[in-house]
C-alpha cells in the first residue's frame, strides 16, 4: 500500500499510467479518462494539466500560468496545489 | 427540458455484456432471470462493430461486464480492438477463469483497468454466496496479479445481510491489496436479487452501521482508497440517480445484442429494444422508443416533473418502479414522496426481521 500524496512547491506531478488527458472532438472540450470516471477540467484546469509533464515542478508551473494570465502569484500557486492535491486523493495525479 | 425533438448527448459510457455464462451464481446476480445461452451471444465481428461504432458517436469507456466476459476466448481481441479505436477500457470480472499469462495478454492488448467483485472476506462464507468452491482464494491471487502488472485495481464488494459484518475487513483488504478504489454497492433489487431480497436485505440498524464505517474509513484513508458507496433504495429518502439517468450517458448491450438503457432494462415488460446489426447504434441511442420512452424530464408523472430535483435524479430508477408498482412511468417508490414509498420500508423492515430463507442461486434455466 501507498501512502496519501502530498503535493507541495517542489512536487513534480505527472498523470499516472492509466489516466488519459485528452481532446474529445465529439465534445469538443478537454477530458480526464480515468477508472469509470470521466472529468471535464475547466479551462484552468486545463492550462494546468497541461503543464504537469513529469519535469516541471509545481512552483514552476504556478510562475509560468501567474505570468501568462497576468495574476498574482500566490492565488495562482493555491490554487495549482489545491487542484492537484484534489486530482492526487481520487488517485488521479501522482508526484 | 427536453424537448422530445433534440438530439441527445452521446453517452460516456458502453456497458458491453459479452456473456450470461460464468461460474458463480450469485444470488442477487443483475443479469436477467432469462439468461441467454452460449449460442445466442454476438460474435467477435459483430462486437468489433460496435465498439468502433460506439467511439465513433463519442462514447469513451466501455465496460467488458457479463456474466463473467473472461469466459469469452476473444476478449483479448476486443480490448485490443477497444484500445485501437481510443476507448478506456474496464474489465468487470469475478477473476475465477483469470491466471498470469491471460492477464498478461490483457494487458498487451490495452486494458486500462480491473475491477474485482468479492462475495466476502472470509474464504467459506464468500464461497457458499458465489456458489463456487475455492473461489475467494482465486480472487486473492488475481488481485495481486493485476497490481504486479502495474494495472489499477477497483475491488467490488455488492454487501447485504449476510456480509455486512466483515464491512470493515473489506476494506482492509482493498488497502492490502493496494487496490486504489473500492466499491461498497447493497444490492438493488431486480431480477435475481428481488427473488432473494428476503435472504439479502439488511436492518436499518446494520444499515446505519455500515454507513458510519464508510465514513470513517473515507476520512482515514483520504488519498489511499477512494470509496463509491450505493445504499440501498428500500432505505433511502431520495431516489438516486440511476445510470445517471435514463438515456443520457450509458449504453447497455446485451449478450445476445440488445440496446438497452441499463442492465436491468429487460425487466420491464412491454419495454421492446433494438438489437445491433439493424440500425446504427447513433441512431438506436438518438430516438429508439425505449431509450426515448423515460429520457428527460417530459415522461414524468406530475408529482417528479414539478420536483426541484427532477435534473439532479432524473426520477431514480425506472426498473424499480416496474418492480414495485407495475408501472415503469410511476415515481421511484425509493422517493420519500412516493405513494408507495411506505409499503418499500415495510417489506425491508419485515424481511431484515425475519431469519433470513435459503438462497436461490442464479443458473442458466432456474430463474
Amino acid at each position: 500500500m501507498k501512502g496519501r500524496v502530498e503535493i507541495g512547491d517542489t512536487s513534480v506531478p505527472h498523470l499516472p499510467r492509466h489516466v488519459k488527458f485528452r481532446f474529445d472532438e465529439t465534445r469538443k472540450q478537454w477530458l480526464l479518462l480515468a477508472p469509470e470516471r470521466v472529468l471535464m477540467p475547466d479551462e484552468i484546469a486545463v492550462e494546468i494539466l497541461k503543464l504537469c509533464d513529469g519535469q516541471a515542478s509545481v512552483s514552476a508551473i504556478a510562475d509560468g500560468l501567474a505570468a501568462k494570465f497576468s495574476a498574482p502569484r500566490d492565488v495562482v500557486g493555491r490554487d495549482v496545489t489545491a487542484m492537484l492535491q484534489d486530482l492526487a486523493d481520487k488517485g488521479f495525479m501522482e508526484a | 427540458m427536453n424537448a422530445p425533438a433534440s438530439i441527445p448527448s452521446p453517452p460516456f459510457a458502453l456497458l458491453a455484456e459479452l456473456t450470461h455464462r460464468c461460474p458463480l451464481q450469485c444470488p442477487y446476480c443483475s443479469n436477467p432471470l432469462e439468461l441467454e445461452r452460449a449460442a445466442a451471444e454476438l460474435d467477435t465481428a459483430t462486437w468489433r462493430t460496435v465498439l468502433e461504432e460506439a467511439a465513433r458517436m463519442g462514447v469513451l469507456q466501455v465496460h467488458f461486464s457479463g456474466g463473467e466476459p473472461t469466459a469469452r476466448k476473444d476478449l483479448e481481441e476486443l480490448v485490443a480492438c477497444a484500445a485501437k479505436v481510443g476507448l478506456y477500457s474496464n474489465l468487470i470480472t469475478s477473476g475465477v477463469l483469470l491466471d498470469k499469462p491471460r492477464l498478461a495478454r490483457l494487458v498487451d492488448a490495452g486494458l486500462d483497468h480491473v475491477q474485482l467483485s468479492f462475495q466476502d472476506v472470509e474464504a467459506a462464507n464468500a464461497d457458499r454466496i458465489g456458489g463456487y468452491a475455492g473461489g475467494h482464494a482465486k480472487k486473492l491471487a488475481v488481485g495481486r496479479i493485476v497490481r504486479e502488472l502495474g494495472l489499477p485495481l477497483t475491488l467490488n464488494a455488492v454487501v447485504h445481510r449476510q456480509n455486512l459484518h466483515n464491512l470493515r475487513a473489506f476494506i482492509d483488504l482493498a488497502v492490502e491489496l493496494d487496490a486504489r478504489r473500492l466499491e461498497v454497492a447493497h444490492v438493488q433489487y431486480y431480477g435475481w436479487a428481488l427473488k432473494n431480497r428476503a435472504a439479502l436485505m439488511p436492518t436499518r440498524a446494520e444499515l446505519e452501521r455500515a454507513t458510519a464505517t464508510v465514513e470513517a474509513a473515507r476520512e482515514r484513508l483520504k488519498g489511499v482508497l477512494t470509496i463509491d458507496y450505493v445504499v440501498p433504495d428500500y432505505y433511502a429518502r431520495q431516489p438516486k440517480a440511476c445510470m445517471g439517468g435514463w438515456g443520457r450517458q450509458f449504453l447497455n448491450i446485451s449478450p445476445a445484442g440488445k440496446v438497452l438503457p441499463c442492465h436491468a432494462a429487460e425487466s420491464i415488460e412491454g419495454l421492446e429494444f433494438e438489437r445491433v446489426g439493424g440500425r446504427p447504434l447513433a441512431a438506436i441511442w438518438r430516438d429508439s422508443r425505449a431509450f426515448e420512452m423515460f429520457r428527460g424530464t417530459d415522461w414524468m408523472p406530475e408529482l417528479c416533473r414539478s420536483c426541484e430535483r427532477r435534473e439532479v435524479d432524473w426520477g431514480g430508477c425506472r426498473c424499480q418502479a416496474f418492480a414495485i408498482t407495475g408501472n415503469a412511468a410511476a415515481t421511484d417508490p425509493a422517493c420519500g414522496l412516493s405513494a408507495d414509498h411506505a409499503a418499500l420500508v415495510e417489506i425491508a423492515s419485515r424481511e431484515s426481521s425475519a431469519t433470513p430463507p435459503g438462497f436461490i442461486y442464479r443458473r442458466i434455466g432456474g430463474g
